[in-house]
């Protein structure tokens, strides 16, 4: 953006918003938005505790789990649908279903089926992130040139190598792009059970800190997990690109 | 019906002692092969056609007249729903390590370099990584791609990625490469270079082509024997041999009245097709 002749930056935005917010903690407001500056401090504070290192590490791993889970299913079957007419005609209406579904409200039922421990937190991720991987990989697989599969073949490829060398790289623009925005879900998923099931990783954090009204505290947690989540969106797009260049050219 | 053009083309054309007779074992065989597609869409009516061994062969007629289905089923693409193919005496049931094939759209794998492309074949046989890129690098260098081994195809100009494709079928070794109208999509001066050097391959490689084209100029110019289709349900209305003598000027052989008359001759027959 360039104002009056001086060209800014692209977070210049970021910098306004953040001192609108400072101000607004100032004023009355602070009561329940504490200026950023105080919550920035707070996260310093926060980040090398035990209870945030503990919960970190219990979200990290539901986070890892439920997304390798929705991967290890998710590609599979989004190519299985990608190939066979019978089992998207099958599958198809379930995953539109889940993939815009208000998924939250499915989090009790797991809870009550899987108690209220780590495995239900996983399953939540799964739940949140597999439905958009499935679509994107069938998606990707529809779109496969016929004649590149008819090459294979006619050199003598297998089913296998078909699947490997062929169909898996040929979609992979199209299955890193699920995979990336069920990353973004799968973060939505594991704060929502947690939040739901509340007595495990972050979700016992929020919920002491909102019992006592430790604003600042609060605040500073989001604002660690809403930069988490915005790191690995960068990340998994830059992965992206590095796989896009060919996705015009197939 | 078979034209024999000797009687047609003026004795300084001809040369029957450079020209073994085309009666030579045929390597490929179609035995009345017919093809009809799912809903009904009858492709092939009973095909029967014999591919001279060590020739250029071309399946020519009007678009849409099952030349591609013909190609494809003699690949094992795709299969007959009548009728069989052999190919040097076995009958075909799929693909085969005895064919090749070229594509008109090139067919090559986006995300790998140009000598993975063209180890290819090998890579799906278990040739061993040193061994597979050792022949795939002579094979760049034999269709004029050297130096250009680790570029990716979106960096090559459509006729250089036709080269690749090329050299794909060769690096194989197979028997009978078969080619699905493979210079249609590159420029006319590519497509003419790639004219010569195609003639050249037939006469120094010792394998048989089967040659896929709309373009009559081109399937007189290459080849030693033209089967020319009728309209769906395809049929063979004529063989055709223009027993071109080779290894002259292009020019001249293009500007040469016995080819031009087996141009106009084919014209002639094709032409009824457009109405």
């Amino acid at each position: 953006m360039v104002i009056s002749g001086v060209r800014l930056p692209m977070m210049t935005s970021l910098i306004v918003w953040a001192v609108i917010w400072e101000i607004a903690g100032h004023t009355e407001a602070g009561f329940i938005l504490p200026p950023l500056s105080r919550i920035i401090w707070r996260v310093f504070e926060i980040v090398p505790t035990a209870s945030f290192l503990d919960a970190l590490l219990i979200t990290g791993r539901a986070f890892l789990f439920g997304n390798a889970i929705a991967i290890g299913i998710g590609v599979p079957l989004g190519i299985l649908m990608g190939r066979s007419v019978i089992a998207d005609r099958l599958l198809l209406p379930w995953v539109n279903l889940f993939l815009s579904a208000p998924l939250s409200a499915l989090v009790p039922v797991i809870m009550v089926l899987f108690g209220l421990g780590e495995t239900t937190i996983i399953l939540t991720v799964v739940l949140f992130s597999m439905w958009i991987i499935v679509l994107n990989t069938r998606a990707g697989i529809r779109a496969i040139s016929p004649s590149l599969v008819e090459m294979a073949r006619s050199f003598g490829a297998n089913a296998w190598q078909a699947f490997s060398r062929i169909y898996l790289w040929a979609a992979l623009p199209e299955i890193l792009a699920g995979i990336r925005l069920g990353m973004i879900r799968a973060v939505k998923g594991v704060i929502i059970g947690q939040l739901l099931v509340s007595v495990v990783g972050f979700g016992t954090l929020f919920e002491i800190y909102q019992s006592h009204f430790l604003m600042e505290h609060f605040w500073a947690l989001l604002l660690v997990l809403f930069s988490f989540a915005f790191t690995l969106n960068e990340l998994l797009a830059g992965l992206e690109r590095r796989f896009a260049y060919y996705a015009a050219s197939r | 019906m078979t034209l024999d053009m000797e009687a047609l083309t003026p004795r300084a054309m001809t040369d029957p002692a450079a020209i073994p007779a085309l009666a030579t074992r045929p390597i490929v065989e179609v035995k009345s092969v017919s093809k009809t597609y799912a809903g009904g869409i009858e492709a092939l009516s009973g095909i029967s056609l014999d591919f001279p061994e060590g020739r250029l062969t071309t399946l020519l007629g009007p678009s849409g007249c099952g030349k591609t289905t013909l190609l494809k089923i003699i690949a094992g693409l795709i299969p007959a729903s009548g009728g069989q193919v052999f190919v040097d005496g076995r009958e075909v049931k799929g693909p085969g390590p005895e064919r090749a094939f070229v594509f008109q759209d090139f067919a090559l794998m986006p995300w790998a370099s140009v000598i993975r492309n063209v180890a290819f074949g090998l890579e799906l046989r278990g040739v061993a990584h040193g061994e597979r890129e050792a022949i795939a690098e002579r094979q760049i260098a034999r269709v004029g791609l050297k130096g250009f081994e680790r570029k990716y195809p979106h960096e090559l100009s459509g006729g250089m990625r036709q080269r690749v494709g090329l050299a794909r079928a060769l690096a194989v070794d197979a028997k009978v490469v078969l080619m699905d109208e493979p210079f249609s999509a590159v420029d006319e001066q590519t497509r003419r270079k790639f004219q010569e050097e195609l003639l050249e391959l037939v006469a120094n490689e010792g394998k048989s082509f089967i040659f896929v084209t709309h373009s009559i100029e081109e399937a007189v110019y290459v080849s030693d024997r033209i089967a020319l289709l009728s309209r769906r349900p395809s049929r063979v209305s004529a063989i055709i041999e223009p027993k071109i003598v080779r290894g002259g000027d292009p020019e001249k052989i293009r500007r040469n009245s016995a080819y031009l008359d087996v141009v106009e001759d084919i014209w002639q027959q094709l032409k009824h097709y457009l109405d």
